[in-house]
């Protein structure tokens, strides 16, 4: 289930053109922002959790995920290269499963472990523990819905940021019902259970987050092998 | 099974449409081991019969086998076949020796680092081969692609419009690798619009214009149905107007007339009147300034063929 040739071209095409860069520049702030908090406001226990629970799991962890997951696969079917995989015999299901396990490993690099670095920052271990466990399952699930988006559309970013921001970002802030479908609740939920009574605002409860996030992975991964399976190439028409 | 059968595609009455726009029409041909040139103006369906016989198409009506079993949604036709697409696309920052390397490996050959070295020397790229893509020229690009699609040594070679942006060197170089391949009795079919490339190249022709299967057969077939045909000159000369006496007797033209910019003849054949008019000129004693070929332009070939 798994290509290396694949994944090494993935890993640098995702790495490649100082895009390593500008997925650090996130996961910098939100470190440098635990580090100037502990420096100034050391007497204030809720900030770790506020911080790095809500900006971590709301803006820094999907929008990682969004930016790496969507580009693994889509940037080659935009730009036709994704021929040059799938005019082989290696099955579908391998191409899905070696891109989503890239852009998991390179979300989690990216998003996941500054979490637990922020929180280590903010002297908070158990903390950093819990944000680790649930930006590790976060990113397994955005991963695999954003890969799956860009086997589905060619505007997969804008789909991906529409849900990133209106669902996540307002609806579910807004309706309590909405969280039942959020990935980053889902994460909060792993966190929560992992370092409890850290003021995480977790959404969903751990078995819901636990089977809603297996059927939303199995889920797209599928639906992701589906359409790369009847991956078409347009002609010239008349 | 025979190995012909192995190697040839095979179309039955397939059709395919996008929404309302019929990009290939009710196409029947066989296509078997040699250099099969698929001819025919831009827009024509070239592209779209190459797609559906490489399996990134399911046709909408009609069959269509590659080695005797339908090529949509079956990755392990690539095992027997290549696929060269149009365009540039390919990993830029890949050197030209791994992009072939990688195309081996996923091709899970025994070997990829021979495999790698053959197909690299077939496209005569062994000098630039380790250097980025992104530095390469469209016709470098052009050739180590080929080079990807050709490291497993495929039964069935697809290649859209291959000459394309290749300067003349590498035009003959290419042209000799599919001639070569097609010797071997491998099924090499390429599209082009340009009927010369397809007549250095292609053993057989299929002429496509407006989606459908215009004209099959060698090239001495075609190329009779298009120099038959009547067609009109401009001429221009010292003295039109006895020019215009002269031609209107001969057997290869149909009629003249003298406008302000010259003679306008409708010749009755295109070869017999080319050759002609030279000598006529001369044993009148006019000097001839121009002669032009009034609808020689692609689409005239072919709507033509079409009409005929």
């Amino acid at each position: 289930m798994f290509n290396p040739t694949i994944a090494s071209i993935t890993l640098r095409a995702a790495l490649g053109r100082r895009r390593a860069l500008l997925y650090a520049i996130p996961p910098l702030i939100l470190i440098g922002v635990s580090a100037i908090l502990r420096l100034t406001s050391p007497a204030d226990p809720a900030w770790p959790a506020r911080i790095l629970g809500t900006f971590g799991f709301s803006v820094v962890l999907p929008l990682t995920a969004l930016i790496i997951g969507t580009s693994v696969l889509g940037a080659e079917v935009d730009d036709g290269s994704v021929v040059h995989l799938l005019a082989t015999p290696v099955p579908r299901r391998v191409i899905v499963a070696t891109k989503f396990a890239v852009a998991t490993a390179v979300t989690i690099v990216f998003a996941a472990v500054p979490e637990l670095l922020a929180g280590l920052v903010a002297g908070q271990g158990r903390l950093a523990l819990g944000l680790l466990a649930g930006a590790l399952v976060a990113a397994v699930i955005y991963n695999a819905l954003f890969v799956c988006l860009s086997t589905a559309t060619s505007r997969a970013l804008v789909a991906g940021l529409a849900y990133v921001v209106i669902w996540e970002g307002v609806l579910a802030n807004l309706v309590g019902g909405a969280r039942i479908l959020s990935i980053s609740h889902y994460g909060l939920a792993v966190a929560t259970a992992v370092a409890p009574g850290q003021a995480l605002k977790a959404g969903v409860g751990l078995t819901a987050a636990g089977v809603l996030g297996a059927v939303v992975t199995a889920g797209t991964l599928a639906a992701a092998v589906r359409r790369l399976g009847s991956f078409t190439l347009r002609g010239d028409t008349a | 099974m025979t190995a012909n059968d192995m190697s040839s595609i095979e179309l039955r009455g397939v059709s395919q449409w996008y929404g309302n726009v019929v990009a290939v029409n009710d196409v029947t041909m066989t296509i078997g081991p040699g250099v099969t040139g698929l001819l025919g103006p831009n827009g024509a369906g070239k592209s779209t019969l190459l797609h559906l016989m490489a399996g990134f198409l399911a046709p909408s009506r009609g069959e269509l086998t590659v080695g005797g079993a339908p090529a949509w949604r079956r990755p392990d036709v690539y095992s027997m076949l290549g696929l060269v697409t149009e365009g540039e696309s390919a990993y830029p920052f890949l050197t030209g020796a791994e992009f072939v390397r990688a195309a081996a490996r996923l091709h899970r050959l025994p070997d990829p680092a021979a495999a790698t070295r053959r197909a690299i020397g077939l496209v005569d790229m062994v000098g630039p081969m380790n250097r980025r893509i992104s530095t390469y020229s469209k016709g470098m690009r052009q050739r180590i692609r080929v080079a990807a699609a050709l490291v497993h040594d495929p039964e069935v070679l697809l290649l859209d419009e291959p000459f394309n942006g290749m300067d003349p060197r590498q035009r003959l170089q290419m042209m000799d690798l599919l001639r070569r391949l097609g010797h071997s009795g491998r099924t090499i079919v390429f599209s082009s619009h340009i009927l010369e490339e397809v007549a250095e190249v292609a053993g057989t022709i299929q002429v496509m214009v407006a989606g459908r299967l215009a004209a099959s057969g060698d090239f001495r077939a075609i190329r009779r149905l298009m120099t038959s045909r009547p067609h009109v000159f401009v001429v221009r000369s010292g003295d039109d107007r006895r020019l215009a006496s002269a031609l209107i007797g001969r057997p290869a033209v149909r009629g003249v007339e003298l406008t302000a910019d010259g003679l306008q003849v409708q010749a009755a054949d295109y070869g017999a009147f080319s050759l002609d008019i030279a000598g006529l000129a001369r044993a009148e004693g006019i000097r001839l300034r121009e002669l032009l070929p009034a609808d020689e332009s692609l689409e005239s070939v072919f709507a033509y063929l079409v009409a005929s």
